[in-house]
């Protein structure tokens, strides 16, 4: 059985994990508890590695060398109960350009054995603001839309974790307030976010925890707030 | 029985992607119909001729065409990179590929339909004296085609150049199809008792049963990185 | 541990000296064929090949189960080797072949049951070399050959049954016998030692393939450990 934590639920923790690509290291040697409830900024530079390992923690690569625990299990031990607990955003959207935004997650949902699948469909519809474009189908949706939709997928089946690779990419200046509001109230529903972004403030805004990526290694991880930034060469 | 539920799935999105963009089935079927075209240029076949060279003909004009829909069903998938998408649900992989087998069986049936339809008008032969056994025949060969083509097709969105990789790793390994797709179409159009060429089909039988079973266990490996 | 025991340069060394044997045996030691005279040594070199390329695929196929089941990548690298230098003596095969049956069947090639299989075969090889040669993606290699590894295998004795059962309908020129039918205890000798010889000089070629593939492995692993920072005026 997992082990669980006080909180009730499982974390994820990465033990010396490794990827490679050839001659490349994405990931070197990475240590990293994500603890239920966390709200975890992932920052670095280009190739730093936040996507690599976003894709590690999602199951879609598995590490070279290392570990990934869930509940103190890898997360490979019982990879359905893995998948099912994590909503995973990443740059490409996973979306059927020929069907519509309902269609999709209609699709997703049943592959995440949903039961009541249109209301909870509709919801999450309602909730990223696409009500009016749900019968559209995704190719001739904006970027912007696109990004809504490929949130509402990650979000529909209510995970307990949240991977959002640049999830604020194509948003407007008021969805992605929305979503940085919708981000932050996550933790007090018991649930745990890890993000990326290259914007800085918009991630701070959100985050309490900061890890900087730098060449596949962590060169800080701690509370966002105390963290020296300049020392960490982020300007403010 | 949640995995039949995920086949199912699978197979209605690829139908509605399709009834959607119409661009697999035509383009399938407009390639299967031009190479029976070109064929007679190349043999003119005189109508005694016809029926020796019918099963070859018809059953190269499906491999071709099937490798056109086979690229297609994954290019729709790795667009924007949907497979990964679906394997993110915490699902049988093996699911995954029947559901897609499932379609491309679909398509090629239907393109395989439309090029039987024209072959017997441009060649004057007529496929109802022999329409069951045909069928059957035509049903178990391609199911066995589509086992590995959809199998190979995933693995070959991997690479550079997959229009030529997929039936560089295809062709040799569905010589048993092709072989006993031949055989028993040409038994089969030549009306001989079923029992004279039941060994092919059982062969086709065989062949597909293996290769679905085997493809289904080993998909979880084409998908993970 | 086997590079230390049996150096490469000794096992060079006796690949050549059993080549020479063999080469002494297959052209003064064994009697001459009484239907097809001296062309038919090149039987001597034809069966040795084909046994030797049937080894290959067998290790094709040990490697990739060995992958998919321990994820080791010495499999892995089985797999590779035994793909490349199993291609080599498909070849021969196919070119001694022809050579073969030109003087005693009057033709270059029919398509007899055993020579179809033969090129189906090295059509495997093939394929399974030039997948390994157009993967985009390093991580995925291992995984996607090994797949096409295990399905080739279990393909070759489904080609081999159905092009005997399609030749047997068939009409086909008038072959001799079986290999191996009546062959004087001398030609016996003589295709063991060829064998041996043939097997010899695999192992050989194999292991340097092996000692190859992991050199580039090591190369690659100190690759990954060279600082990498091109990208420093980009990044802020």
């Amino acid at each position: 059985m997992p082990r669980e934590t006080p909180h009730g639920k499982a974390g994820l923790e990465l033990r010396e994990v490794s990827k490679f690509f050839g001659d490349l290291e994405a990931l070197k040697k990475i240590r990293l508890r994500i603890e239920p409830g966390d709200s975890l900024l992932l920052y670095g530079p280009n190739g730093a590695g936040k996507t690599t390992l976003l894709r590690v923690l999602a199951t879609l690569s598995r590490p070279s060398e290392g570990q990934v625990l869930f509940g103190g299990e890898d997360i490979y031990r019982n990879a359905a109960r893995t998948k099912a607990a994590i909503g995973f955003v990443s740059h490409a959207t996973f979306l059927y350009g020929e069907l519509t935004a309902f269609e999709n997650l209609e699709f997703v949902g049943t592959l995440f054995r949903l039961d009541n699948l249109e209301k909870k469909v509709r919801d999450v519809l309602d909730r990223f603001g696409l009500g009016g474009r749900a019968k559209v189908p995704v190719r001739e949706l904006s970027r912007g839309f696109q990004q809504r939709v490929s949130l509402a997928r990650a979000f529909l089946h209510d995970p307990d974790f949240l991977l959002l690779d640049e999830p604020f990419t194509g948003l407007d200046a008021q969805a992605a307030k929305n979503l940085a509001g919708l981000l932050r109230e996550l933790p007090e529903q018991g649930k745990t976010l890890v993000f990326s972004t290259h914007d800085f403030e918009q991630g701070a805004a959100v985050a309490r925890r900061l890890v900087v990526l730098e060449e596949g290694t962590v060169r800080y991880d701690g509370e966002l707030s105390s963290a020296r930034l300049e020392a960490l060469g982020i300007g403010r | 029985m949640h995995s039949l539920k995920v086949i199912w799935a699978i197979f209605v999105k690829d139908i509605k992607v399709e009834w959607r963009s119409r661009e697999t089935l035509a383009s399938m079927s407009l390639f299967g119909l031009l190479i029976v075209f070109l064929f007679n240029f190349g043999f003119e076949p005189a109508r005694e001729e016809t029926l020796r060279l019918l099963p070859g003909l018809l059953w190269i004009a499906f491999a071709f065409t099937g490798i056109l829909g086979f690229n297609r069903s994954f290019a729709g998938e790795r667009e924007n990179q949907c497979l990964e998408g679906l394997s993110l649900a915490p699902v049988d992989p093996g699911a995954i590929y029947l559901g897609k087998v499932l379609a491309n069986l679909f398509f090629l049936i239907v393109a395989e339909a439309v090029i039987v339809f024209a072959t017997s008008l441009w060649y004057n032969f007529s496929f109802l004296p022999s329409l069951s056994w045909f069928s059957c025949v035509l049903f178990l060969g391609t199911l066995g085609y589509v086992a590995i083509g959809t199998i190979f097709a995933a693995v070959a969105a991997n690479t550079r150049m997959r229009e030529v990789m997929l039936p560089v790793l295809q062709f040799p390994v569905a010589v048993p199809v092709f072989v006993g797709a031949i055989e028993a179409t040409n038994g089969a159009l030549k009306g001989d008792a079923p029992g004279d060429y039941a060994s092919w089909v059982k062969l086709l039988a065989g062949f597909s049963v293996v290769f679905l079973v085997l493809s289904f266990l080993l998909f979880e490996y084409v998908l993970e990185e | 541990m086997i590079q230390k025991i049996f150096h490469p340069t000794v096992h060079l060394v006796v690949t050549l000296v059993w080549m020479v044997v063999a080469l002494f045996m297959i052209f003064l030691y064994a009697p001459q064929e009484l239907m097809m005279g001296e062309v038919q040594r090149i039987f001597y070199i034809h069966l040795p090949s084909a046994w030797t390329a049937f080894v290959a695929y067998l290790v094709i196929f040990l490697g990739s189960v060995g992958y998919l089941w321990k994820r080791s990548q010495e499999a892995d690298e089985w797999a590779q080797a035994a793909g490349e230098v199993g291609f080599v003596f498909c070849s021969c095969v196919l070119v001694t072949g022809p050579l073969w049956a030109k003087p005693v069947w009057g033709i270059w090639w029919t398509w007899d049951a055993r020579l179809t299989s033969t090129f189906v075969l090295w059509l495997l090889f093939v394929s399974y070399s030039m997948l390994r040669s157009y993967l985009v993606n390093p991580a995925r290699a291992a995984s996607l050959a090994a797949v096409v590894g295990v399905i080739g295998f279990v393909d070759v004795p489904i080609v081999y049954m159905s092009i005997r059962w399609w030749r047997t309908q068939h009409p086909q020129p008038v072959i001799f016998g079986g290999e191996g039918s009546g062959l004087d205890p001398r030609m016996w000798a003589t295709v063991l030692v060829s064998f041996g010889a043939f097997f010899c000089l695999f192992l050989y070629l194999f292991r340097q393939r092996i000692w190859l593939l992991r050199a580039e492995r090591e190369l690659s692993a100190l690759r990954r450990r060279l600082p990498s920072r091109p990208s420093k005026e980009w990044s802020d």
